[in-house]
């Protein structure tokens, strides 16, 4: 079997006056192995490629980015579910600032989870023991808490690429839903007055590229669902 | 807080419903217009303007051009606020749409109620 063809997007702004696309030829020897490991080869043939990794497993969220066209976790990701006719292609994630390399700004990102206030808020005096949860309760934020913010949804959303300043993006609404859906959580009434402008939930246009993407299999469209129903129900 | 004082209703809410709402009377509106059509094939001027003589279908057609007013602005806002970053363009092109639908829609109603 011949060499895997990689193609990575690089990108320093110190020295590089635009992007460009650098050809790698990686051995693997004919295993199944994971993307992030084909960028730790090539790291080994060109050291001055930058990106981000940690724990290599999927839990992290570290190493979200494009391969293929696909977004999605480089170290949970093995070559045979992205690679055609021997070719990869490894871009950062779509949409946000490039700081090198695969290397992205996610300020924009984290700024859009700052806003959904992404913490219990209860202003009922404390028991003196845990706010306690019905099995039931408990089970609501099955699905919702499990996000890593590795970006892969928001940076993957149209509606987000075109307004990252004012539509909070799937992951921050996947967790405002986590919130909201709380049973210990008194703050709604404000969660969703901040919610219901043109922009923040509503830019939505149920698309499911986030569903489509997570790599954690989690489905943003349907809390962004389930805060409309909420906004529904408190405004009418 | 995000603010915006071009769109239909000045809030999302109320665009998401309102965008839903005149979708379906639209549906409802052009299946009946569809079927009428069907249904009379050898149409001529004195019983369509019987059609619209009647009182219920030219609630029902007001309320259609309404629809398609507020359906119209709502999604061309959506549009241009997605599209057009820069402000002047932006803000001139969402002008011209509302100015167009109040137009048409004086217009369709001229047409409506008029002799």
């Amino acid at each position: 079997m011949s060499n895997l063809q990689v193609s990575v997007y690089r990108y320093n702004p110190e020295t590089d006056s635009a992007p460009y696309m650098q050809e790698f030829q990686v051995d693997t020897k004919g295993r199944d192995v994971m993307v992030l490991d084909v960028l730790h080869m090539m790291k080994e043939q060109d050291s001055g490629l930058a990106f981000r990794r940690s724990c290599r497993e999927g839990v992290c969220g570290s190493d979200g980015m494009n391969m293929n066209g696909k977004n999605g976790l480089a170290c949970i990701t093995p070559l045979s579910d992205v690679v055609k006719g021997n070719k990869l292609t490894l871009r950062p994630l779509p949409g946000l600032p490039v700081i090198r390399d695969m290397v992205v700004d996610m300020g924009l990102f984290y700024k859009q989870y700052e806003r959904i206030q992404p913490y219990l808020q209860n202003d009922t005096p404390a028991p003196a023991i845990e706010r306690l949860q019905s099995p039931e309760e408990r089970d609501k934020l099955d699905g919702l808490y499990e996000c890593i913010l590795c970006a892969c949804c928001s940076t993957s959303c149209p509606s987000f690429w075109w307004n990252p300043d004012k539509f909070v993006g799937p992951a921050g609404l996947l967790q405002s839903y986590r919130f909201l859906a709380d049973s210990r959580d008194t703050a709604t009434r404000e969660r969703l007055t901040d919610l219901e402008d043109p922009f923040s939930v509503f830019r939505c246009r149920g698309i499911m590229n986030c569903v489509a993407v997570c790599p954690k299999g989690l489905n943003p469209t349907r809390a962004i669902g389930k805060i409309r129903e909420m906004l529904l129900a408190d405004a009418t | 807080m995000v603010t915006n004082i071009t769109s239909f209703g000045r809030s999302g809410l109320s665009d998401w419903l309102m965008q839903r709402v005149s979708a379906v009377v639209l549906a409802l509106y052009t299946v009946f217009m569809v079927a009428y059509l069907l249904f009379n094939p050898d149409l001529d001027y004195y019983a369509w303007s019987a059609l619209f003589d009647q009182t219920w279908m030219r609630i029902f057609s007001l309320l259609a051009f309404i629809s398609v007013a507020a359906h119209a602005w709502i999604g061309l806002w959506t549009v241009t606020t997605d599209y057009l970053t820069s402000t002047y363009l932006r803000v001139g092109v969402q002008s011209l749409i509302i100015l167009a639908i109040f137009v048409y829609l004086v217009w369709g109603i001229q047409i409506l109620w008029g002799a």
